[in-house]
């Protein structure tokens, strides 16, 4: 265990302004372990009375070394901890990883398999939106709001149980498509979900967008401009609140998305209160998705037949002998992706998520650099927080969403 | 390849001795180390990639020359949206490149990263710590040659073994 | 027998104090709020309306250390947040219990490597584990319950 040492003023001295070592400016700690901070951040506040002069974000409090691990299992195993990065978007991961393989190794998702990724994934979406508005309208003191929204999501986790029988880290999007067929109550279910949940948005709404208090605390709070979204590199509804209309689903459009017909949600100001609006109106609009997907969801296989990568059905290995072989050798070996790498990108509810896999040749992976948008996004903790009294800084951490997982990872 | 795309690249090629590589419809550009950040601001002000979305190393080692790749991932926010990688290769123990941070405010935490889990210094950088790893860590985690430290399993012909050096609370 | 049927009627019972102070700290034993990583989420799903944590006496989460009783290790705890798990076990006044809920704070779960501690209990004692990858929020209450069973049968001396 090591133990807790002292960091002295100078290292920190290039940070913080000349009044601090004065004792002008107080250095306040907000530290990993609060209630407010969703997950373990902690910031160096210097402030001036009640005031932020600058906010210095500390991560890596919950650093799983994830990427190194990575190159030690083969890409099947590896798939499981990508469940875990960001755990709030678990199958938008899975999709992600299973997106950068298929292109390593130039693999066919069979047409079925992308509708119902997308539906996964939209769900998902609408799943992280959730624990988004609650725990934000949590600190901001809307309380009851965090117990509707967790009321909802049960009901997506229900879906997630029913077809892979884990609630939230479900590896259900496999290398080549699915691991296995939706059942038969999947459609029902979605279609269940989708007719009661426009009311719900509604009801989110009519209590916090015209609320005198909410949007005294929210608007004109933690302002960010456009060109400083592109300079900084935040991609996302925060950009998306600033007026630009950037999303990766119509950018570098993947998993069939150019086929169904959806609005990009923006706002002006930049501020909080933009970024709310930004992300209930996506929620709408991925309501929309999943009902278009599931109205031409196509009937067929669910997974690649390249039984190079994927397994053969278990039927199959008491009669065929090249399925036994198959079999066998991805489970001891693992399958083996040609040399070189690619980047790909997919919109994650934080923003633009996305990796870089490289591979030499073999049955792991050479690299796996996981690009989180949390990480990009909290760089600009000190411009959003100058100026601002500290009560504003606990509503700024909330509208960034941040998961300290993408993060740290 | 895009038009645009293939006028930048082949400027790239003519003013910087950039080296193509395309793989997968992806395009990648080798650029020497000390001319990469130059490239990268002709990038940004004539042609238009002015996000970099990405910037993180791999390790080749053993090999030697080189052994460290630094990659940098830049996109066009505009029509048409376009993705470039810029490669430079770096060798040896102590690695050392300029920083990024002047032509792109974001590279600040990545090259932090970098730093933290490669090794490799950033001339110019404003704030070079340690960033996911404890302060007073030591080593660079994401080298091939560091190891991965995991716990030994316990059977039992090893059990004893383990359970000697095994920590645990004092209370 | 006597005893009883004189002092039934009066609405007295007769127990020992040992029985009664551990029940009266079963009953509202309240968490820290201590959410580290996925298992934080699925504790807060524990908290909401549908699994009912409220039932046990535990809604209030508190921040403060020095308010609670019962540390909820949720998620995978690294080597850096390790001297501040101990610094904030070590503010708890006692009785204070730990629970260690999902693989990785058990045992470090998926992940085995240089950057996570090998299940929290290198550092904290450990009174109940759940298991899980993340643990069902009915998991986490048959924990909590295992706990109130398991501190019923503790001695006085034990927090004297």
């Amino acid at each position: 265990m090591t133990e807790i040492r002292e960091v002295s003023v100078s290292e920190l001295q290039h940070l913080v302004s000349e009044r601090a070592a004065m004792g002008e400016t107080m250095l306040l700690n907000m530290g990993p372990q609060h209630p407010s901070t969703h997950g373990v951040l902690r910031l160096l506040l210097e402030l001036d009375g009640e005031i932020v002069v600058n906010c210095i974000p500390d991560i890596g409090f919950l650093h799983t070394g994830v990427e190194k691990n990575m190159e030690a299992k083969t890409y099947q195993k590896a798939e499981v901890m990508t469940d875990r990065l960001d755990y709030l978007n678990p199958l938008g991961n899975n999709l992600l990883y299973c997106l950068a393989v298929e292109k390593l190794a130039e693999l066919d998702v069979p047409p079925r398999a992308q509708a119902i990724r997308v539906i996964l994934a939209e769900l998902t979406r609408i799943n992280s939106h959730l624990v988004w508005l609650g725990t934000s309208g949590l600190d901001l003191a809307a309380m009851s709001l965090f117990l509707y929204c967790m009321r909802e999501r049960e009901k997506i986790l229900d879906i997630f149980e029913m077809i892979s029988g884990a609630r939230m880290m479900t590896t259900y999007i496999r290398p080549g498509g699915l691991w296995r067929d939706v059942p038969a109550e999947f459609e029902s279910a979605v279609r269940d979900f989708i007719k009661i949940m426009p009311d719900k948005i509604d009801e989110y709404e009519a209590l916090l967008s015209n609320n005198e208090l909410f949007i005294d605390r929210t608007k004109g709070i933690g302002v960010i401009s456009t060109e400083d979204c592109i300079r900084y590199g935040i991609t996302g509804p925060i950009l998306r609140a600033t007026g630009m209309a950037y999303d990766m689903r119509k950018v570098a459009p993947y998993s069939g998305y150019e086929q169904y017909d959806f609005d990009v949600p923006t706002y002006q100001g930049g501020d909080i209160y933009a970024r709310y609006k930004v992300r209930v109106e996506e929620m709408r609009q991925s309501l929309r998705i999943i009902e278009q997907a599931l109205d031409r969801l196509p009937y067929g296989p669910v997974r690649s037949n390249n039984r190079k990568f994927v397994p053969p059905p278990r039927s199959e290995l008491g009669v065929s002998m090249e399925s036994l072989i198959h079999h066998f050798k991805l489970w001891t070996e693992g399958f083996s992706v040609p040399k070189g790498g690619v980047y790909v990108a997919v919109e994650s509810p934080r923003g633009e998520l996305a990796t870089y896999i490289e591979s030499d040749g073999g049955p792991k992976p050479w690299r796996v650099r996981w690009h989180g948008p949390s990480f990009v996004n909290l760089q600009i903790m000190p411009l959003l927080t100058k100026g601002h009294f500290v009560a504003d800084v606990v509503g700024i951490i909330g509208s960034i969403d941040i998961v300290l997982g993408d993060c740290d990872r | 390849m895009d038009e645009k795309l293939e006028q930048a690249v082949t400027a790239m090629e003519e003013r910087f001795a950039a080296r193509r590589d395309i793989f997968r419809d992806q395009v990648s550009l080798m650029i020497a180390p000390d001319r990469v950040i130059e490239a990268a601001r002709t990038l940004r002000d004539e042609f238009g990639f002015n996000m970099l979305s990405d910037e993180t190393a791999v390790d080749y080692w053993p090999q030697e020359e080189p052994r460290f790749h630094v990659i940098y991932v830049l996109r066009r926010m505009q029509p048409p949206y376009l993705l470039l990688m810029l490669r430079a290769p770096l060798n040896g123990n102590a690695p050392r490149i300029a920083t990024m941070e002047k032509v792109f405010p974001n590279a600040n935490w990545l090259e932090r990263e970098i730093w933290d889990m490669f090794g490799i210094y950033f001339d110019g950088h404003s704030d070079m710590r340690r960033i996911l790893m404890p302060y007073d860590w030591e080593g660079h985690p994401l080298r091939k040659d560091y190891p991965l430290g995991y716990e030994e399993v316990q059977f039992t012909f090893n059990f004893d073994e383990i359970d000697k050096r095994k920590s645990r609370p004092k209370e | 027998m006597g005893l009883e049927t004189k002092t039934g009627e009066m609405g007295i019972l007769t127990t020992t104090l040992e029985k009664v102070v551990n029940w009266s700290r079963t009953n509202s034993m309240w968490p820290m709020l201590f959410g580290l990583a996925c298992c934080a989420i699925e504790m807060m799903s524990a908290q909401a309306s549908n699994y009912d944590m409220s039932r046990f006496g535990m809604e209030l989460m508190r921040a403060s250390p020095r308010q609670s009783d019962l540390m909820i290790v949720a998620g995978r705890a690294s080597r850096k947040m390790a001297p501040v798990i101990r610094q904030l076990y070590d503010q708890m006044p006692y009785p204070k219990w730990v629970i260690a809920m999902g693989d990785c704070a058990s045992t470090s779960g998926v992940f085995n490597n240089y950057a996570l501690l090998q299940g929290v209990d290198e550092i904290v004692p450990v009174d109940v584990y759940v298991a899980g990858c993340p643990p069902r929020p009915e998991a986490l209450i048959h924990g909590v319950v295992s706990l109130h069973e398991k501190v019923r049968r503790e001695s006085l001396k034990k927090w004297a």
